[in-house]
């Protein structure tokens, strides 16, 4: 048995899910049909969109000093919620990652990203100087 | 942005003033998704949502004026003028026929709810350890317990996690979170970070760097000292609030709503100054950009109609009724469509949100669940309340 609150909408139903006794998913305490998808997803196969930031470097390959105007982060993300499990590794490939300004948002920092079919991009255009 | 793209598009010459280096405010810093389900019909993050006002006012040619700090609105021979200043130009001062105001909130900070204890390095608000943290390049700290359940502060245990940071607790002074279900969810429970509903920081020790909290459970609105129990950390992050920043229009005379701690504005998101509009979270404090982007379109659009010379023919008193905590805005316009914002006093599910009339249901609503922390939004088309007189009121309330 586990319990799990579904984030689909507001409400926020706290699910308890449990299988009778032909082995079946039984899913209870979801007030509509989507609590039932909700926590079918999430105990089969739980997803997060991430969202992390990479290193910036200037053109020159330079770090963006203290007085500098230019971030010396880029925000990134995933294209689509990610496999749970597998974050932890993403975020350590992803801190050894560095984005050249000027940034353009959309740009793939990391494609098919650990074998899976989903990509990290840019989500700012930051502009070099 | 909102407002000025949707003054541009009627003709008007629109100037954006901005303090930082970027357009876009507090959204730069904010690159968690979650944002632009109702603007774009997509889960968009905070940068990305900006960008795409910001390529509309480059297409437009906008004019915006970066790293620039208002200091000062004063009326002055039939116009407004501005009063700013900026590295490059210096001193400055503006002439306009209107002003939007659109500075947003700012946090309240240890100060503002009075935590005890020593004064060490390590204690943060959560948007500027976020802002150290996504647009700085520096990690605040490694052992952290957060403040307060808000939003920002939920995002940032998520955030402090990835960081390779550990969170420790978030403690919360009342019975039921204040962020939003699914950040309990994807930033707590993901990461079994414990929240402690009910209990209260009473006191922070360290010499020169935080060293650690003391806790102590709240039962029937009482401290159990007797229960208080310490938490090891180095850094503390305070969750506990926002406050729309109008310190430029208190000094301009603009009269302030306890209720909000934004203006007081008519049924055109008018202040008392007039010719001075007010929108986002300057005028209340929303919990969804997607609601400020239509606010402050309804501001702009509400600006060139005044600069038109439109004036609402006649206004009538919109109130708070029973379990609504404000109304936004307080009056309504009973010749043109109305949209309302309002905020729910009380936690329930399968409620019922009424339009009264000097008494009169004349509009009515269900929903499936209401909380404080979820805004609620009501369109008052003219014929709902067409029957309204010289004095009428209209009340919202939720039974």
């Amino acid at each position: 048995m586990r319990e799990l609150i579904c984030i689909t909408c507001p409400m926020g139903c706290h699910l308890v899910v449990d299988t009778d006794e032909h082995g079946e998913m039984k899913v209870t305490g979801n007030r509509c049909a989507r609590g039932e998808h909700y926590a079918r997803e999430e105990i089969f196969n739980p997803k997060r969109v991430v969202t992390f930031t990479c290193a910036a470097l200037l053109p020159d390959g330079s770090v963006p000093g203290p007085g500098s105007d230019l971030p010396r982060r880029v925000p990134v993300r995933t294209t689509v919620a990610f496999p749970k499990e597998k974050i932890p590794e993403l975020l350590g490939a992803l801190r050894g990652i560095t984005v050249r300004l000027p940034a353009v948002r959309g740009t793939v920092v990391l494609q098919k990203a650990l074998g899976t079919e989903v990509d990290v991009i840019v989500a700012r255009s930051i502009a070099s100087k | 942005m909102a407002a000025a793209l949707e003054l541009d598009a009627r003709g008007h010459p629109v100037l954006i003033l901005e303090r930082e280096d970027t357009l876009g405010g507090i959204l730069m810093q904010c690159i968690h998704n979650g944002f632009g389900l109702i603007e774009f019909n997509e889960e968009l993050t905070g940068p990305e949502f900006a960008q795409r006002f910001e390529e509309d006012i480059r297409k437009r040619n906008i004019q915006a004026s970066l790293r620039t700090t208002v200091l000062d609105i004063r009326e002055e021979g039939g116009l407004k003028a501005i009063y700013c200043v900026s590295p490059s130009q210096g001193m400055m001062r503006i002439e306009a026929r209107a002003i939007i105001l659109a500075m947003g909130c700012r946090e309240r900070s240890r100060g503002n709810i009075r935590i005890p204890g020593t004064r060490p390095a390590g204690v943060y608000t959560a948007g500027l350890a976020q802002r150290l943290v996504n647009i700085e390049g520096y990690i605040p700290g490694r052992d952290v317990v957060i403040i307060g359940s808000g939003d920002i502060g939920l995002i940032m245990a998520r955030r402090m996690s990835w960081s390779g940071c550990k969170v420790h607790a978030v403690i919360e002074i009342l019975p039921y979170p204040s962020g939003l279900t699914r950040n309990i969810v994807q930033c707590l429970n993901d990461f079994s970070i414990p929240l402690y509903l009910s209990h209260l920081v009473t006191d922070i020790y360290g010499r020169d760097r935080v060293e650690g909290i003391e806790v102590t459970p709240i039962e029937s609105g009482a401290l159990m000292h007797e229960k208080a129990f310490k938490i090891a950390c180095d850094t503390v992050l305070l969750s506990v609030g926002l406050v729309p920043e109008n310190e430029i229009s208190r000094n301009a005379g603009i009269e302030i709503q306890p209720a909000t701690n934004g203006p007081w504005v008519d049924s055109m998101l008018m202040t008392t100054m007039p010719g001075v509009f007010a929108c986002g979270n300057v005028l209340h404090v929303h919990d969804l950009v997607d609601y400020v982007a239509e606010e402050a379109r309804r501001a702009g659009a509400n600006a060139a109609a005044w600069l038109s010379g439109y004036r609402p023919a006649r206004e009538i008193r919109a109130k708070t009724g029973p379990n609504i905590r404000y109304v936004m805005p307080m009056r309504i316009n009973p010749e043109r469509e109305n949209r309302l914002y309002m905020r729910s006093l009380i936690v329930k599910n399968d409620a019922q949100l009424e339009v009264r009339l000097d008494g009169a249901v004349v509009k009515s609503r269900r929903l499936a669940h209401v909380q404080p922390s979820e805004m609620l939004s009501l369109t008052l088309e003219p014929k709902a309340v067409a029957a309204a007189g010289r004095d009428s009121t209209v009340e919202i309330a939720l039974v």
